[in-house]
């Protein structure tokens, strides 16, 4: 007798499982970042000699900031998504795998909590 | 019972050609992109540090092996936004004809290697202005 019934292999164990969301959600932020990439290279091309003064300026409007954080948390996201795929395809042993999968998500969520705190430090003036 | 190897995927085997170039650079640049996206974060967290912090960022920023850095970031933006929408048309079912894919195959690899020129002249314009 042991604790696992045998109800685990016939629930949520289909080929799909969460297959088509991560495929969908891969697609629409997708979408979003080709428009938030072109914002950032724009933004970039006008912002001529880019003193610091000129980037807060630039950065602490309310639709720069608001695009701003759209993009770190899309491209954090998008990233995840991404890098999943492939470390699911190239990391063959099954504790290393979940050990990378791991890792590389806290280092990306880590790094889009870095980036939207400094965009709202710069929204809100603490970088002046 | 013995286990028997498992066959592998054949993706090795196969000819080199122009699709499994264009598939498998799509990921590399993913890849690298997924770096740039922590120099993104280092230059925010730079411009909130203050004046200072992001002076000394920018000279790291704009020295030489970090510029290639930059550079390599550009072209993996450019070609992978190119081919990332590409993939989104086969994803609605557009672009399979034989002469269609390789036709915006090609148009993919030299937009992106001219797009990249101009992403990385007209950013290094804006950031390295003060440098």
């Amino acid at each position: 007798m042991s604790l696992r019934s045998p109800l685990r292999h016939v629930t949520g164990l289909g080929s799909a499982r969460g297959g088509a969301s991560h495929w969908y959600a891969q697609r629409v932020t997708a979408i979003a970042l080709a428009l938030l990439g072109l914002w950032l290279f724009f933004s970039f091309a006008t912002l001529g000699g880019a003193t610091h003064g000129r980037v807060v300026e630039w950065l602490s409007s309310p639709l720069s900031s608001a695009l701003a954080v759209l993009l770190v948390l899309t491209a954090a996201w998008h990233a995840m998504l991404g890098l999943q795929v492939v470390i699911e395809d190239y990391v063959a042993d099954k504790g290393t795998r979940a050990a990378v999968l791991i890792a590389v998500k806290f280092a990306l969520v880590v790094a889009a909590v870095v980036g939207v705190l400094a965009v709202l430090r710069i929204a809100f003036g603490a970088a002046a | 019972m013995a286990q028997r190897a498992r066959p592998l995927s054949p993706f090795l085997q196969y000819r080199w050609q122009y699709t499994n170039t264009l598939s498998i650079l799509h990921r590399i640049t993913g890849v690298l992109l997924s770096l740039g996206f922590f120099l993104l974060i280092y230059w925010l967290a730079a411009v909130a540090g203050g004046p200072e912090r992001y002076a000394r960022a920018l000279e790291t920023l704009l020295s030489w092996p970090l510029q290639l850095v930059l550079f390599g970031s550009a072209f993996a933006f450019c070609y992978h936004l190119l081919n990332g929408i590409r993939h989104l048309f086969f994803d609605m079912g557009h672009g399979f004809e034989l002469a269609t894919a390789r036709k915006s195959a090609y148009a993919t690899a030299a937009g992106a290697v001219a797009l990249a020129l101009l992403v990385w002249w007209v950013a290094r314009a804006g950031l390295g202005g003060v440098a």
